[in-house]
């Protein structure tokens, strides 16, 4: 019954500061001919300024002054490509430890990676963050593109080793699809075009690679859910009696007819109709935005979940969860922050720091629960009331929390329900 | 049998929904600012889907810099008229009037800037907290760096290099007292994009995005409209030829390319060849390298 369409592919970059992201992003861009002619000409008229020979691929990307001053990236840039087998939207992100929260912000809805690695320097702490973070993110798919190839020789044994140092060190991670490519960023090599420098190299450059990767969807099928975002009552005529549910489907499928529960009140009732974009539908599903008329007149506002009454989420009001922190103030314990989860927003407080992670390890940390900017932990949660939850690793979008600091209002943790 | 995928255009689409959805359920006082660009036209008909069988519940408004195309007051009206939404106005020549900002003067002077100012006053005055624009990342540099909900101080301005995080779909929209948030529903969207929905949709667009015979001058690279605010050099001469917009600013500031694409279809087959960038043909943007990101950090759209 499922088909599957692979033409849209969301990738995000990853890797320590000056690897090469944007340079291989530019490259891709540049090689691909997505790049418009004044684009061009901008980039190659800034390039000259700032003394650079030929072109800075970078700059494609890092498109703030500060970003091209310091040449490091800042914050996520998005870009949009497409070839003719698919469509891409790239979020090229920062290396710098310093912005971890804009990495995580652009790896949140990527169903593929790009981790870059400098082939002089091999695996370091902060490749290990982005590969666990990426790992914590449940990407599917990881391209490990070892970079510079062409300041080390274009040699194969020092490929080779960074591999197995890769890999011993995913072994203690979850991600399921990884390959390796190496590359020149700069020249070009392995990039849109098969590289001369490495023929001991045979798979398929990276475009290839991106263009015919099989990506498994972003969309659980089998539980439906359905948070409620806000009621639609139009109060005109011919819709007198209209009281519509709007929302996204989160996952799974919803038919006219359906027996369904409201949570988290437990009423149940049929579905009456769907209206998605085009009018009247007799069926549904992730990710479409619609709206959901009931049989009964139950009680159903904003933070409500419609869901089948045979396939529920849990409910529960203390929930474990991986916290990656994102904030320069720190996590002070027993503090409370506002916990935003699907359309559901409440108060919550940090009951309990499990243990935090030591990024070049992998070891736990339980001495230590004091969370500070970038770590990543494992915490009990407690909620003023009961949150309807999956795990992460089932359902990404009712598996996945934020804490928000009411004394800032900024975005301080993200959290994926275990 | 049923397909059980979104194209990329209904996923596009729904995404869009779902975030108007989200401003509506998170603000008090949200609007969509609405240029009478193709763009500000996608968001409206977005949010028609999004709250149907409801009309659209906030206001739409228009930064008027006094040197508008005729055509886009005349669409703007009827469409308002259509939706039965109110209109907000915020005035450049009143803002000048006040003595809120001063005319640039010369050759080249604007309104473009000057806008800002009248923005973030009608901001004020109405108490928005939520102005939803049509903004796509894919138009410019500074504007591939927006979050959906970017957040905007007290004095209006973006602070580029300390942006909140946003992960996956949960979208924070906290702000203090006096602070706002700008919306960007089809941040994900290309100039490709729009052209293809406006095309499936079939939704009614200005005259001025299709080709048609306008008097106009050679000035820097683009072919600008002869209007009552145009101030010509000696050397400059006044041609007509067969032209259409891309995009659509200001009369003094919007260069049109000669063309003869008169309908969607060709218009579709005209961007998707199309070698240089919509705001390529945009003196706004052409003043320096961070032109946008400067103006967007005061406040700008
Ligand atoms: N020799 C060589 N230099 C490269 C290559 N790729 C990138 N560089 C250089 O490495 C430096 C950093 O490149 P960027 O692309 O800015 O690095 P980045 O990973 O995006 O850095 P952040 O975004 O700040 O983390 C630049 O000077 C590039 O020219 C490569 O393949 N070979
Ligand atoms: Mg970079």
């Amino acid at each position: 019954m499922e088909i599957e369409r692979n033409e849209l592919l969301r990738f995000s970059t990853a890797g320590s500061v000056d690897d090469g992201k944007s340079t291989l992003i530019g490259r891709l861009l540049y090689d691909s001919k997505s790049i418009f002619e004044d684009q061009l000409e901008a980039i190659e008229n800034t390039s000259r300024k700032r003394g650079h020979e030929g072109v800075d691929l970078a700059l494609f990307t890092d498109g703030l002054r500060d970003e091209r001053e310091q040449g490091i990236t800042i914050d996520v840039a998005y870009r949009y490509f497409t070839t003719p087998k698919r469509k891409f939207i790239i979020a090229d992100t920062p290396g710098h430890v310093q912005y971890t929260r804009n990495m995580v912000t652009g790896a949140s809805t990527a169903n593929a990676a790009i981790i870059l690695i400098d082939a002089r320097h091999g695996v370091i702490e902060q490749t290990k963050r982005h590969a666990f973070i990426a790992s914590l993110l449940h990407i599917p798919h990881v391209i490990v593109c070892v970079n510079k190839m062409d300041l080390v020789d274009f040699s194969e044994s020092i490929f080779n080793k960074i591999v197995d140092e890769f890999q011993e060190f995913v072994a203690k991670l979850l991600i399921q699809d990884f390959r390796f490519i190496p590359i020149s960023a700069l020249l070009g090599d392995n990039v849109v075009n098969r590289s001369e420098n490495m023929p001991w190299y045979q798979d398929a450059p990276l475009l290839h690679t991106l263009e015919t990767m099989h990506i498994s969807s972003d969309y659980n099928k089998v539980d439906a859910r359905f948070p409620v975002q806000t009621v639609l009552r139009p109060q005109r005529e011919g819709f007198i009696d209209f009281r519509g549910y709007a929302g996204r489907i989160a996952s799974g499928f919803y038919r006219v007819g359906d027996k369904v529960s409201v949570l988290p009140s437990g009423f149940s009732s049929k579905i009456k109709s769907i209206t998605g974009p085009n009018g009247k539908l007799e069926e549904a599903f992730a990710p479409m935005s619609v709206a959901i008329e009931l049989e009964d007149d139950i009680d159903v506002s904003r933070g409500d979940m419609i869901v089948r009454s045979n396939n529920v989420p849990e409910s529960s009001q203390d929930v474990e969860v991986m916290l990656c922190w994102l904030n320069n103030r720190p996590a002070q314990p027993r503090a409370k922050y506002t916990l935003m989860h699907t359309s559901n927003e409440q108060k919550a407080m940090i009951k309990e720091v499990m243990y935090k992670y030591d990024i070049n390890t992998m070891e736990r940390i339980t001495d230590d629960v004091q969370l500070k900017m970038n770590d990543i932990s494992k915490v009990k949660i407690r909620t003023t009331k009961p949150l309807l939850i999956d795990a992460y690793k089932d359902n990404r979008f009712t598996g996945s929390l934020i804490l928000i600091d009411d004394q800032t209002n900024e975005t301080v943790a993200a959290g994926m329900v275990i | 049998m049923s397909k059980y995928y979104l194209s990329y255009l209904e996923e596009l689409e729904s995404e869009a929904i779902f975030v108007l959805r989200e401003v509506w359920a998170q603000f008090q006082n949200p609007v969509i600012l609405f240029s009478g660009g193709k763009d500000s036209i996608v968001v409206t008909h977005l949010a028609k889907k999004a709250f149907y069988p409801s009309k659209i519940p906030f206001a739409l408004m228009h930064v008027d810099t006094g040197h508008n195309f005729p055509e886009t007051i005349a669409f703007r009206d009827k469409l308002i008229n259509e939706l039965g939404v109110q209109l907000i106005v915020g005035s450049v020549q009143d803002s000048i009037d006040q003595g809120r900002v001063a005319e640039e003067k010369g050759k080249s002077a604007t309104r473009n800037a000057l806008q800002i100012t009248t923005l973030l006053d009608a901001i004020e005055e109405h108490k928005i907290d939520c102005a939803i624009g049509g903004g796509r990342r894919d138009e410019e540099k500074a504007r591939a760096k927006e979050r959906f909900f970017s957040h905007r101080d007290d004095f209006g301005q973006w602070d580029p290099k300390n942006q909140r995080p946003e992960l996956w779909n949960l979208f924070n929209g906290k702000y203090f007292e006096g602070e706002h948030f700008r919306v960007f529903p089809i941040s994900n969207w290309t100039e490709m994009d729009v052209w293809n929905y406006i095309l499936q949709e079939q939704i009614e667009i200005p005259s001025l995005y299709l080709a048609h015979e306008r008097e106009v001058v050679w000035r820097n690279h683009s072919w600008i409209p002869n209007s009552e605010f145009l101030t010509l050099d000696p050397r400059e001469k006044i041609v007509t030829k067969k032209i259409r917009f891309r995009t659509l600013g200001d009369i003094t500031i919007t260069g049109g390319i000669e063309s003869e694409a008169d309908t969607l279809e060709k218009i579709v087959q005209e961007v998707s060849a199309m070698r240089q960038t919509e705001r390529g043909n945009r003196s706004d943007d052409k003043r320096s390298e961070n032109a946008m990101e400067d103006r967007k950090k005061m406040g700008y759209f």
